[in-house]
């Protein structure tokens, strides 16, 4: 499925934007590879996909695309300090048991890291929570309470005051909003389906940089 | 209930021919009248290296690649020696025209390992200083040995520096020692169902089978080519190399508790189980194709096989290697576990070196390796078209020849635009 077909990986496009070009990329949670192809493609980036799924991890490696099997807090952690120019997470981080970990490896071992994120402060998640009384569920989050592998859903405003409060900096942010597309960043909160930041260490407090 | 030959399908017995295959081919040989200087000290010469060849060698000379044996193996790793033969190289699955290891993209060259006995100086060659076999006179030769030897062989052959080199098991050590030992010679390396160093319960399983070949009276200290060859002792280490080979599960479907031509017990000490009659013909096959001294000298190669011996640390030896790494592992290996990969793993990630890994799911056991070539095969060609597009010039991941020919413009474009500043 092309990224544009698909609500979920529409932060693919955002991402491509985001990188530099002939930058070597680590993506975490790469999945089939999509958007590795894509940076190959678009911006003659090279590097890495980390996946859980075997079948992921073959398919990309059939694709030409270097891959490593395993979990992706674990499998970060091994890589030295630096050795890629960005950092990827594409909708992940709300599925990691420690985010706060895998974030603060993604920043050591990339010179910036890209994440994106479904924003959980969207209108139509607080209507249908407050107004509903069930479980949210959007195209960005289709999961049921039972199946969801999303462990920490947060807003934008949540992971803002995050990063302020752990020393990252955010060098960009991109807002996705449905039938809007980009959303002003006023009304990110309530407005964003997707989020996307790209973030480094703070140079004051930066010992990677 | 017995089946008919549960040995059938395992790659110990052999490689079924298959259609469209690379057909008939022959074992060549190079001759090394200086020999080698081995690791443990001795000069060995001279050294013939039995040797194969699929494919052609491109003009650029950027498309070979060498395909390691393990253990039992040998230079016939594809193809037929004669139209009428029932087995096939051992490696045929993977070796031919749309295959893992394409014969239409690559040149593949499969050699004998030093020690071994299958046209490769090893204990059952002629001493020509004595004219007569070197049995234990033979000196102790390492993976970095047999890897020497190939370098002598893959330079004969006009080779610079490989594409990749391959293997599974042994085979994938000896891919190892050639990225380590020779880092400007190889572009890839691709360890197979291997690790970084033989661990002390593979060890063991060796020295089973040394004991058993050593304790069988015709063994003679090695001097038995005049007279019988201990047959009962390699053919006991066999049947204990063949158990760690398969996994529990493999064993469970291939065998059960079924008895063998009979439907009771026969409450006698002679064969009454499947398992028993499978490992047992195992066993005598392969003192028919194998030599018991090259077994324990083989055998004593592996032992020794530690990649981070000399090295402050794994991590130390592999930083030496300039190719590019593809792991594989597969779930149900208990010889050379995943975790053994996964170590690998972890000093090459660890020293930011390209590397790739990838477990296959498999009920096979080790033997998994020599059977799963549907899974492997799409991930193999994509890696060696992966490894050979950076070498001659393209980018990554490009999902045809036309991309990357654009890629490689639009690089150039861009070295351009940005003033190389």
């Amino acid at each position: 499925m092309s990224p544009e077909g698909n609500p979920a990986r529409a932060d693919h496009r955002q991402i491509v934007r985001l990188v530099e070009r002939r930058a070597k990329v680590l993506d975490l949670g790469c999945g089939d590879g999509d958007l590795l192809a894509l940076l190959a493609r678009e911006r003659e980036a090279t590097g890495f996909g980390v996946e859980i799924s075997a079948a992921a991890v073959r398919t990309c490696l059939e694709r030409g695309l270097g891959a490593v099997q395993g979990d992706v807090a674990e499998t970060v952690a091994e890589y030295p300090d630096g050795s890629f120019d960005t950092v990827i997470l594409s909708h992940t981080l709300q599925e990691l048991a420690d985010p706060a970990r895998v974030l603060d490896d993604m920043l050591r071992v990339g010179r910036d890291a890209i994440v994106s994120f479904p924003n959980f402060g969207h209108v139509a998640i607080r209507l249908s929570y407050v107004l509903r009384g069930r479980m949210p569920k959007s195209r960005v989050l289709p999961f049921e309470w039972y199946n969801t592998p999303n462990v920490h859903l947060m807003t934008v405003l949540d992971f803002e005051q995050f990063c302020a409060g752990r020393g990252i900096e955010i060098l960009d942010r991109v807002y996705l909003g449905g039938p809007f597309g980009r959303v002003p960043a006023a009304l990110a909160n309530l407005l964003a389906e997707t989020a996307v930041f790209r973030l480094r260490r703070h140079r004051a407090r930066g010992s990677y940089s | 209930m017995s089946s008919p030959d549960p040995g059938r399908t395992s790659p110990a017995v052999c490689a079924a021919p298959r259609s469209g295959g690379v057909g008939l081919v022959e074992t060549l040989s190079l001759e090394l009248p200086d020999g080698l200087e081995l690791e443990g000290g001795a000069r060995l010469a001279p050294i013939t290296v039995a040797y194969e060849t699929y494919g052609r060698l491109a003009p650029d000379r950027r498309n070979a690649v060498l395909i390691c044996h393990a253990l039992s193996g040998d230079a016939h790793a594809a193809g037929l020696h004669a139209a009428e033969d029932r087995c096939a190289g051992w490696f045929d699955d993977f070796i031919g025209p749309g295959r893992a290891f394409d014969t239409d993209r690559w040149f593949v060259i499969c050699s004998n390992v030093l020690g071994g006995c299958k046209g490769t100086t090893g204990p059952a060659s002629i001493d020509p200083r004595t004219g007569l076999p070197y049995g234990l006179s033979f000196p102790v030769v390492t993976l970095r040995d047999m890897v020497a030897a190939q370098r002598r062989l893959v330079a004969h052959l006009g080779i610079d520096r490989l594409l990749a080199v391959a293997g599974g098991s042994m085979g994938g050590m000896q891919a190892l020692r050639w990225a380590v030992d020779h880092p400007d010679a190889v572009a890839s390396c691709l360890a197979i169902a291997t690790a970084g160093r033989q661990s002390p319960r593979a060890i063991a399983f060796h020295e089973i089978g040394r004991q058993a070949i050593q304790a069988d009276p015709a063994w003679r200290k090695g001097d038995y080519y005049v007279g019988p060859a201990p047959d009962a002792g390699l053919s006991v280490a066999r049947m204990v190399g063949h158990i760690t080979y398969l996994s529990e599960e493999a064993m469970q479907a291939k065998f059960g508790r079924r008895l063998q031509d009979k439907a009771e017990f026969g409450y006698e000490l002679a064969t009454d189980f499947e398992v028993e009659s499978y490992l047992r013909h195992q066993g005598d096959a392969f003192t028919r194709r194998f030599d018991a001294n090259s077994y324990l000298y083989i055998t004593k190669a592996i032992d020794y096989f530690d990649l981070g011996r000399g090295a402050r640390s794994l991590a130390a030896a592999l930083a030496r290697a300039r190719a590019s790494f593809l792991l594989m592992s597969f779930s149900s290996d208990w010889l050379y576990p995943t975790a053994h990969s996964r170590e690998l793993l972890r000093a090459l990630l660890l020293n930011g070196q390209d590397a790739s890994f990838c477990e296959i799911d498999s009920a096979a056991g080790h033997d998994a390796f020599l059977l799963e070539h549907e899974r492997m095969a799409p991930v193999i060609r994509g890696f060696l078209e992966r490894v050979h597009r950076r070498w001659t010039g393209g980018g990554d991941g490009g999902e045809g020849d036309g991309e990357g020919g654009e890629s490689l413009a639009q690089r150039r474009r861009g070295a351009e635009g940005e003033g190389s500043g």
